[in-house]
């Protein structure tokens, strides 16, 4: 099909040059998007005074220091006090004394990391299994006033965070659930299940009813098809569905702000929050953004096959 | 695991089912599967989704204030949205949201198509070069407008930075600056979500069957007609599905503009969201705010009632 698509358009539009042209201009666009993430990767391995020099620096020594600072609080300490601790006992004590100052303990980050990770599995999970199930039960039985149902489910995801939040925030304090695990968990396989249901209906629907009618006539009941026939070939859409609720879980920010302050908060409102001495500390900024992004980078890639998928709730394949 | 260990694992995680649930399900008609399939669902959606909507309804009736729990709650009727719709400030951030709606789309519309059409070229690598396109869309909006900051610095920022060496203004204050703001916030967006039209571009521009341009080859068509009278209708749906989607969501934009101008300066950025939010939970005029998310939820809800019609007639 590809090879014909080729034909026709080499007819008319595709000569050589102009792929030349269109080459060379989706690369040059390519480059410049990529500068701004380059940029902050980048800055992770400035020293905070080169991360504020002007002109701003492309060279550079690179150092550890933004790192060193996401996962550490420091305070500041007179020369006499640091020489009289001896020598440093790590290279990161040495680094952080270099400015005068000694490591007071862990910063928050790896905690906020680990809600991300825990609220982010958590209700990937939840969200992924609950939407299997519903998607099967709307792809293969009759079930009265499907439709309604669906645009149901789906407008759910349209609401504004924000609004949805006053009453969350009244009902979440009601139940002792803001600021925890459970609370935020619970939200996210809300906002998440109905994608879950969109994207993996469309997988069902893909898998030709006769298998699991053959499977039924072999003596499985209707729920044994469904777990040894049906589940083992939506495997990829479950995995595909998977990573699309962990990257909303990971990414989202309005709930997190306004439901959790302390030992539930996630990563995305806390980074902005990483401050050093004097106003912002860029190169820790820049140091836990790139820890931040990184698995979202690997799974676009793991998913570009399925992003067009994913975006339209199902709708749209290739 | 390879497939067949997973394949295995699912078959002995059915057998592990405790044998009376299993038994249940087994003997269970199609119409109770159903529903035992689909209720969880729904139960958890009208849990946290729609007893909490019917809240806000109750809640847009009164003068309730969160931060007062003792309060009295009167029921005020209509009065919050009679303020809402009567006050200057409520259409001056209506106005700011549609600036940014408006031209985030336009540009996004007129950058995205383009590239797709370049990539449809079919270029050697172009597949890799639409995979470093997407990863923009995928970052998480608030971490973006928090870096996003950092590149704006207008003395050390690589924004200014690289503009300048264009054409010498000197530096440019993207967040401070009160002309300058709402555009800061207008090319985040449309660096990020530029993509998101490239993508769904490009899903129109392969739905086309190729006999069309062979048919209109044979009509000595050129390429302004085959673009005009084939390219563009077809595409045109998938373009206006995207355009109403991304339209939706940024009509509801919260994150990238908290982290990066927070509303600001003044609130020159305070776009419908931001709005909401400073009402709710700054002022804590929660029955007021109550009534904002009410008339913002009927729009959002009237929008997505078409974006569903047209993602439906897009797929026949």
């Amino acid at each position: 099909m590809n090879k014909s698509r080729n034909k026709a358009f080499s007819i008319s539009e595709s000569s050589r040059r102009s792929k030349v042209v269109a080459g060379t201009l989706v690369i040059l666009y390519a480059l410049v998007t990529m500068i701004p993430l380059v940029w902050i990767f980048l800055t992770g391995f400035k020293s905070p005074p080169d991360s504020i020099a002007y002109p701003p620096k492309v060279f550079f020594t690179p150092t550890l220091e933004g790192y060193v600072n996401l996962f550490t609080t420091r305070s500041r300490q007179t020369p006499e006090y640091i020489k009289s601790l001896g020598p440093p006992k790590t290279w990161y004590e040495e680094l952080v004394r270099k400015r005068n100052m000694v490591i007071t303990g862990p910063s928050r980050f790896k905690d906020r990391y680990m809600n991300s990770l825990v609220i982010g599995f958590g209700s990937t999970f939840l969200a992924v299994f609950l939407g299997t199930l519903a998607a099967y039960g709307f792809s293969r039985f009759r079930v009265p006033l499907k439709d309604d149902l669906l645009f149901f489910i789906l407008s759910t995801r349209m609401m504004p965070p924000v609004a949805v939040a006053i009453p969350i925030y009244l009902m979440y304090r009601q139940l002792g659930l803001t600021d925890t695990w459970l609370g935020m968990i619970l939200l996210y396989t809300a906002v998440n299940v109905s994608l879950a249901v969109w994207l993996l209906k469309g997988f069902v629907d893909e898998i030709p009813r006769e298998y699991e009618e053959a499977a039924v006539i072999d003596g499985y009941s209707r729920f044994q098809a469904f777990v040894k026939v049906v589940l083992p070939q939506m495997r990829t859409g479950i995995a595909a569905t998977a990573i699309f609720c962990l990257i909303f879980a990971w990414n989202e920010y309005a709930f997190a702000l306004l439901l959790t302050s302390g030992t539930a908060q996630t990563a995305p409102p806390f980074i902005p929050q990483i401050i050093g001495e004097g106003g912002l500390d860029w190169p820790a900024v820049a140091a836990g953004t790139t820890l931040f992004l990184i698995p979202i980078v690997f799974f676009t890639i793991l998913l570009r096959k399925q992003l067009l998928r994913g975006i339209t709730f199902g709708a749209l394949r290739k | 695991m390879t497939t067949k260990d997973k394949t295995t694992f699912i078959q002995k995680l059915a057998l592990a089912t405790p044998e009376p649930i299993a038994r249940k399900a087994r003997g269970l008609s199609d119409r109770a599967l159903a529903w035992l399939f689909i209720s969880p669902t729904i139960i958890l959606l009208l849990a946290i989704n729609i007893f909490p909507l019917l809240w806000t309804i109750y809640l847009s009736f009164t003068n309730y204030h969160a931060n007062r729990p003792n309060m009295h709650v009167r029921w005020i009727g209509l009065r919050n949205y009679e303020r809402i719709l009567g006050r200057e400030d409520v259409w001056e951030f209506m106005q700011i949201t549609a600036h940014f709606v408006f031209w985030t789309m336009l540009l996004q519309v007129l950058i995205g198509f383009t590239l797709a059409l370049l990539i449809n070229r079919n270029f050697k690598g172009a597949s890799f070069w639409v995979t470093v396109i997407l990863i923009p869309m995928m970052l998480s909006p608030a971490v973006v407008g928090t870096f996003w900051t950092y590149l704006y610095q207008p003395q050390t920022g690589i924004f200014s930075y690289i503009i300048n060496a264009f054409h010498n203004f000197g530096p440019i204050d993207m967040i401070g600056s009160v002309k300058l703001a709402p555009w800061a916030i207008i090319i985040v967006d449309t660096w990020m979500w530029t993509p998101y039209i490239v993508l769904l571009t490009l899903a129109g521009l392969r739905s086309i069957p190729d006999y069309l341009y062979e048919a209109a080859e044979i009509d000595r068509a050129n390429s302004w007609q085959k673009f005009w009278h084939i390219t563009f209708p077809r595409v045109l749906p998938f373009l206006m599905l995207a355009v109403l989607f991304r339209g939706i969501e940024n009509f509801k934009m919260f994150d990238m503009v908290a982290e990066l101008t927070s509303g600001g300066p003044g609130s020159v950025t305070e776009v419908v969201s931001i709005a909401l939010k400073r009402a709710a939970f700054e002022s804590w005029k929660t029955g007021y705010a109550s009534a904002l998310a009410i008339i913002l939820f009927v729009t959002v809800f009237a929008l997505g009632n078409i974006y569903v019609k047209a993602l439906n007639r897009v797929k026949q």
